[in-house]
């Protein structure tokens, strides 16, 4: 890894202001894919503003139809919380379900959230619990956040301070792991809410996280695996790797959705 | 260079270091701990392992900048005296490891376990817990008798004070 300097804010404030002092800086969240990137020299940042000493950005707060999480709560925390496991099990289950339990003890919703990877989990429980993104200078819907892959709506220097996710009746998380790397080959994050059902693709798509209208219209019509007979994603949209390729991704695709739609109606 | 001050099984440390120092060098290299390992030193073999704030960490992966002020335990500091800490007592006894390489790693990642889940664990569980840690000589099956026994063992003897 090349060298930088560092430095350790004590509030988002001072972080921002060191972002923007520091015109080659990269925020250092959990640290679980960017110091790997360092240290493959795929990114050299000549600054890192930790924010591992930020209490602003900690906590989760329930209130009303929304769960809130700080942008700096590890993948463990949030598996592990009350408040998400009674609120939104699929949420916990979901983080449960991310690396190893090493990785889970440090790496962070805000830090996945803002890579953007295209095989992360996060990206589409945001989606799918129609989350709002909560920066330092805006708040910005999950629908226009996720901008193809490793891409988002944040702006140079803009830090994500918070998620808030919305409550929904009934959801749940089907992932196919990759048994390696334990990123989803297949992730599929469906959430039936009080205005609809969302559905969100992980891991699947060549242009990263993606909703799919078609499920929905039917869920919408019976939320049952049933109403998904018949109704495919394009191969075309689809990566294509060793693990995988478009084809079988798109038929995961299915498969994951009508399992993800039978542990959701499964919950009262 | 910027200071960094920790307490390493138990004893007080603090040293100037390059901000790029990772944790398990920081271990190694300064303190001469050389009990944790490097292995993939890419987060994924689990032979860095260590407790950092009482949890399972990839050392290879944390800066020693990012720990300050913490508090970690390696392989050296599960044990106090002579005697060996119930959980490295039952690799031993159960075979739980071959070349060894993975084995400090696979301990502490072991003790994490029972601190987390208590000590009647079983098979099914201390195999999904164990998915960060790789062994590339025993097939896992000694591994998990080891962390089982070791688990019952932790609950039964009185532990000898931890330095965490």
């Amino acid at each position: 890894m090349y060298a930088f300097e560092y430095h350790r804010p004590a509030s988002v404030k001072q972080a921002a202001d060191l972002a923007s002092q520091f015109e080659d800086s990269k925020f250092l969240a959990g640290g679980h894919t960017l110091l790997p990137t360092m240290k493959l020299r795929l990114a050299a940042p000549a600054n890192l503003v930790d924010l591992g000493q930020i209490a602003e950005l900690r906590g989760i707060e329930r209130s009303g139809s929304t769960v809130t999480i700080g942008a700096m709560m590890k993948h463990a925390e949030v598996a592990n919380s009350g408040d998400i496991r009674s609120s939104i099990p699929a949420l916990a289950e979901m983080a449960e379900l991310i690396g190893d339990p090493h990785v889970r003890n440090r790496g962070t919703i805000g830090g996945s959230i803002a890579n953007n990877d295209p095989s992360a989990d996060y990206p589409a429980a945001c989606l799918a619990l129609n989350a709002t993104i909560v920066t330092d200078r805006r708040k910005i819907a999950a629908d226009d956040f996720f901008q193809g892959i490793f891409s988002t709506a944040l702006d140079e220097g803009e830090l994500i301070t918070r998620v808030a996710f919305q409550t929904p009746k009934q959801a749940a998380y089907a992932k196919f792991r990759n048994p390696a790397s334990r990123y989803a080959l297949v992730g599929v994050f469906v959430a039936r809410h009080a205005d609809g059902v969302r559905v969100a693709v992980t891991g699947a798509g060549s242009n990263g996280v993606f909703r799919v209208p078609e499920m929905e219209a039917a869920l919408n019509l019976s939320f049952t695996p049933e109403a998904l007979d018949g109704i495919s994603v394009s191969t075309d949209a689809m990566n294509s790797d060793i693990h995988a390729d478009a084809a079988y991704r798109a038929h995961l695709v299915g498969v994951m959705a009508r399992r993800a739609v039978q542990a959701a109606a499964s919950r009262s | 260079m910027t200071t960094v001050s920790l307490t390493v099984n138990g004893q007080s440390v603090t040293a100037d270091v390059d901000p790029r120092t990772l944790l398990v060098q920081f271990l190694r290299d300064n303190l001469r701990l050389t009990g944790t390992h490097v292995g993939c030193d890419t987060s994924q073999c689990g032979a860095c392992v260590v407790h950092l704030n009482g949890q399972a960490v990839k050392s290879c992966t944390v800066l020693a900048v990012q720990a300050d002020a913490g508090t970690v335990t390696t392989i050296e500091g599960l044990s106090q005296g002579g005697d060996l800490h119930p959980m490295q007592a039952a690799f031993r006894e159960h075979h739980g490891l071959q070349c060894g390489y993975c084995t400090p790693g696979m301990i502490m990642s072991a003790v994490d376990i029972v601190n987390r889940k208590g000590h009647s664990l079983d098979e099914e569980t201390i195999r999904a817990e164990l998915e960060g840690n790789l062994c590339r000589c025993t097939g896992y099956h000694n591994i998990v008798k080891a962390v089982a026994a070791g688990a019952q063992a932790m609950g039964q003897t009185p532990l000898p004070q931890a330095a965490e």
